[in-house]
């Protein structure tokens, strides 16, 4: 049988993956430039007995999410800037509550209202730092459709294994570009379910530590009773303020996740054995990148691009091998320079870094970083 | 024999937080009693707050309990309910976590007409935070930030509720602890979006200001102010007059959110 494919936006391909990944909720606010993936989800998540809800807003949506996550069901919300800065207090309850849910959040210019029909790149520290408070983040970067596809099942694996949201954060440019997709069969995507519960209702707690740093989560509804609050909390879920409690359960909350850097972590090397130049990017910035390595190749440059595909954890490692090795980074972004703080961190002066920084609303073009090249020393 | 309580509180989970003489443990022991009468399964019922004093009420009961964020209740339990209708769902929280940060979730919880009860504890004001105004505080009271006077107007929280489209509308009172179990049932049993708004009292940081000598006296005064609607309509409007009315206000039928979603599914053909 010839697989199924079709020529969508970025936008639909990510709704088509959450379908994949077995998501039966979603609740959402339109927002320009993310509503599409709201629109097919209002028409398919009923063909399969799912649920699609509007809400007054993205607050709303967000704590409907949650509701609907912690009775059990994989859940998917999609949202854009202004929407992103809303959903942040709840955001940070799914971190503390432990709730798996998937945010997709379509990169446009900010802030406030900005340029909602712009592309930009400038959402990224929202997505890690927006809420208040210590927490881990994990954040997917698509630089296709496929990979809208593709990263939004791999969100949901994430959220449901590490029991927290996820983002998924395509630049406004690679959710709404049509490309060729295929739709993944049955089995070649790897889909992961929440871990149920092994003992009965009885001895259950959800935040149990004995079960190892990612306890299982019970779905209400299930036969399981249990407590779920937004404060600090003993492993039964009742909140507490004791010290050794407070401070032990928020170092878990981010070692579940940093922990496992290496198995979150995914990301692309492209020409980068010799390289001099790396040239490290993102979603569609990455494709102006991919464009104008190989110019550079062709001219002789020795230059490479290391694609994030893995924000956040951001790869650390990944980029302090790289800065040992090579002359200088260039970071093109669709924002005033947050990638690089993050490449500046890693690189730790070892390496010269430079920046392309465009907030005008048009991407970043494969000349710009091929004459940036040129100011690596 | 005295009523048992006990078998619905989550064990080890007392002493509450709340002052003594605050109004708040008298309206959970009516929801108590209210689903000891309606024998709803503990695993079959979630209980859902904001944040507040009266928020806190979930903690202590025994059956799925979601303490949520300051005004977000009726948005997280729609998720619950949309994803679950078969639970019941229960939604408790003060007239500040309703009314004011969660009062667009509020007016379209009503709107959508989805099968949950809503508690609201009236108590005038922002009791955990130690007495600011909320958009319930009368008109010219005293609250921590409105020290000459509240110059807000209040909502009337029954005919908020009415006017965004409940279904089923009550109001009781703290001082009339015997009603209250018998209108949470009575909404927990209307298919629909119902209120229950319980006129409260919190001592400790609205009584004070607004010069109660004492929890007796905060309670002798919702006594006075509540008139039954039965009675009312016996009343003329100066015998009305400042009184406030109490029982069921509002009871109509119309069509309930998750069944209209279930034909949404039938006619998208997800039910094959
Ligand atoms: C986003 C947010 N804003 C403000 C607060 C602070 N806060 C906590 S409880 C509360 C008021 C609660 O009043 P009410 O809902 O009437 O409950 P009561 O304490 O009177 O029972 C406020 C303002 C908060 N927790 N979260
Ligand atoms: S502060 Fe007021 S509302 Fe809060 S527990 Fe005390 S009396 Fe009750
Ligand atoms: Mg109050």
């Amino acid at each position: 049988m010839s697989k199924k494919v079709a020529f969508l936006q970025g936008n639909e391909a990510a709704a088509h993956g959450a379908l994949y990944a077995g998501c039966k909720f979603f609740a959402g606010y339109p927002i320009t430039p993310s509503t599409e993936v709201a629109e097919v989800m209002s028409a398919e998540l009923p063909k399969v007995g799912g649920k699609f809800i509007q809400m007054e807003d993205e607050i709303g949506a967000m704590a409907a999410l949650l509701g609907g996550a912690l009775a059990g069901k994989k859940a998917l919300t999609s949202t854009s800037g202004p929407g992103l800065s809303l959903k942040q207090e709840l955001i940070g309850y799914g971190c503390i509550a432990e709730i798996p849910c998937v945010v997709f959040n379509v990169m446009r210019g900010g802030p406030s209202t900005g340029m909602p029909t712009g592309p930009s790149q400038s959402d990224v520290m929202c997505a890690r730092w927006g809420t208040h408070g210590d927490h881990a983040a994990i954040a997917l970067m698509p630089a296709s459709v496929q990979e809208c596809y593709d990263m939004v099942v791999r969100a949901f694996n994430l959220a449901e294994t590490y029991r927290m949201p996820v983002f998924v954060m395509p630049d406004e440019i690679v959710a709404h570009m049509r490309e060729r997709i295929e739709f993944r069969e049955p089995g070649e995507l790897e889909v992961i379910d929440r871990a149920a519960p092994s003992v009965p209702p009885s001895e259950y707690k959800p935040y149990d530590t004995t079960f190892g740093d990612v306890p299982p989560l019970a779905a209400f509804g299930s036969g399981y009773k249990f407590h779920v609050t937004g404060l600090n909390k003993l492993p039964d879920g009742f909140p507490t303020t004791k010290a050794e409690y407070v401070q032990a359960e928020e170092e878990r909350q981010l070692r579940k996740v940093y922990a496992k850097v290496d198995d979150i972590v995914e990301f692309e090397e492209f020409q980068l054995d010799d390289a001099e130049i790396c040239v490290v990017a993102y979603g569609s910035t990455s494709r102006s990148a991919r464009y104008a390595v190989n110019e550079a190749r062709a001219q002789g440059i020795k230059a490479g691009m290391f694609r994030i595909k893995t924000f956040w954890p951001f790869p650390d490692k990944q980029i302090k091998a790289l800065a040992d090795k090579v002359k200088g980074f260039i970071v093109p972004e669709m924002n005033l320079g947050m990638c690089s703080i993050e490449v500046e961190r890693c690189a730790q002066g070892k390496a010269q870094i430079l920046g392309i920084n465009r907030v005008d609303g048009e991407p970043v073009n494969p000349e710009q970083i091929l004459e940036k090249m040129k100011e690596v020393k | 024999m005295a009523y048992d309580y006990e078998s619905r509180i989550r064990p080890g989970k007392l002493p509450h937080i709340w002052c003594p003489g605050c109004g708040h443990g008298i309206v959970m022991k009516g929801l108590i009693r209210a689903m000891d009468t309606l024998s709803l399964k503990k695993e079959e019922t979630a209980i859902v707050s904001g944040i507040g004093c009266a928020s806190r009420l979930p903690g202590y009961m025994d059956c799925c309990t979601l303490h949520t964020a300051h005004g977000r209740a009726a948005a997280f339990a729609t998720g619950v309910k949309l994803a679950r209708p078969e639970m019941n769902v229960i939604l408790v929280g003060g007239d500040g976590d309703g009314t004011a940060i969660g009062g667009n979730h509020f007016i379209h919880a009503c709107r959508r007409n989805i099968d949950m009860t809503y508690i609201i504890m009236n108590n005038y004001i922002y009791g955990m935070t130690g007495g600011q105004f909320s958009p319930a505080t009368p008109t010219g009271h005293k609250a921590s930030t409105t020290p000459y006077g509240n110059p807000d107007p209040a909502f009337d929280i029954v005919k908020l509720a009415i006017g965004a489209g409940a279904t089923f509308v009550a109001r009781g009172t703290a001082y009339h602890a015997n009603q209250i179990d018998k209108l949470i049932a009575e909404a927990i049993q209307h298919k629909g979006f119902s209120v229950v708004e319980i006129l409260d009292d919190c001592p400790t940081t609205y009584g004070r200001r607004n010069k109660y000598k004492s929890v007796v006296e905060m309670m002798n005064r919702l006594k006075d102010v509540a008139v039954p609607v039965k009675a009312a309509e016996k009343m003329s409007a100066e015998q009305l007059e400042g009184k406030i009315l109490t029982g069921v206000l509002h009871k109509v039928e119309r069509p309930e959110y998750c069944d209209e979603y279930a034909k949404v599914i039938e006619r998208a053909g997800g039910n094959k």
